[in-house]
């Protein structure tokens, strides 16, 4: 695989019939060329995490994704509410989300945490009134 | 454990009719929190949940879970049921609440942890 394969979504905002579907695509992506099936799970978690706590907390956003031979890193950016204290925000258990989305099954306060230990690297960029970028990468081959 | 097998342990009502046809259950979650199944890791694992909404099936789709059983007699619309047949994911209903049916699985050899 020499080709860069890219791909962008848009995240609709608290439509939760559609959460996912970009994890979902690239989900399929992955598996068609032929990735490893763990490696596609760890990238489909992560993805699908930053994609939910879009439409959850940054009223929707956009995925940009890159596949290359090597890895693929997904972008989701939102332009919502930021967050205010990230530390606080990568512990497990802390979430500050509504009550309807809890009875959807989530704001278990295990997003951030679930991203990062399904990413190689990720980092977040945010700021409060401004938005956040989660920006996920994870290798193709086995990590050893 | 087979479908057909997991579905007459729990009396259930098989769903859906395109999955899998060597589905092999070893392991199960039982949740309703959506963000506990995502930190579940096990393979040839099933979901037991009293959740019924499409994130169920897209958790699961991205959990490569295969089985889902949805417990307290609890039946998913059409249109999730559909969604389930696209991904080739086994939907079941019982009518067990959801400590019994996970109760009457483990007993016939289905681990949480998948032994």
């Amino acid at each position: 695989m020499n080709n860069v394969i890219i791909r962008d979504f848009d995240i609709p905002a608290n439509d939760f019939t559609m959460a996912g579907e970009a994890s979902s695509n690239v989900r399929k992506i992955l598996t068609q060329l032929g990735v490893s099936p763990p490696i596609v799970k760890r990238a489909s978690i992560a993805m699908y995490e930053a994609e939910i706590n879009a439409v959850i907390h940054g009223n929707g956003g956009k995925a940009h994704v890159e596949i290359d031979s090597s890895k693929v890193t997904i972008r989701i950016s939102d332009e919502g509410p930021g967050i205010a204290d990230l530390e606080l925000a990568m512990q497990e258990g802390y979430s500050t989300a509504p009550d309807n989305i809890r009875e959807m099954g989530f704001g278990a306060g295990m997003g951030l945490p679930n991203i990062k230990k399904h990413s190689d690297i990720m980092e977040v960029d945010t700021a409060v009134g401004k938005g956040t970028v989660v920006l996920i990468t994870v290798y193709l081959s086995e990590r050893t | 454990m087979k479908l057909a097998e997991i579905s007459r342990v729990i009396k259930g009502e098989i769903l859906t009719c395109r999955h899998a046809p060597d589905l092999d259950i070893q392991s199960a979650c039982s949740a309703d929190l959506m963000s506990d199944v995502m930190a579940f890791s096990k393979e040839n694992a099933m979901l037991l949940t009293g959740l019924i909404n499409p994130q169920v099936i897209r958790t699961c789709e991205m959990m490569d879970i295969k089985v889902i059983v949805f417990v307290r007699g609890k039946k998913p619309q059409q249109a999730m049921i559909e969604m389930a047949e696209e991904k080739g994911i086994a939907l079941i209903s019982t009518d067990y609440p959801m400590f019994a049916a996970s109760g009457k699985l483990y007993v016939n050899g289905i681990h949480g942890r998948g032994e």
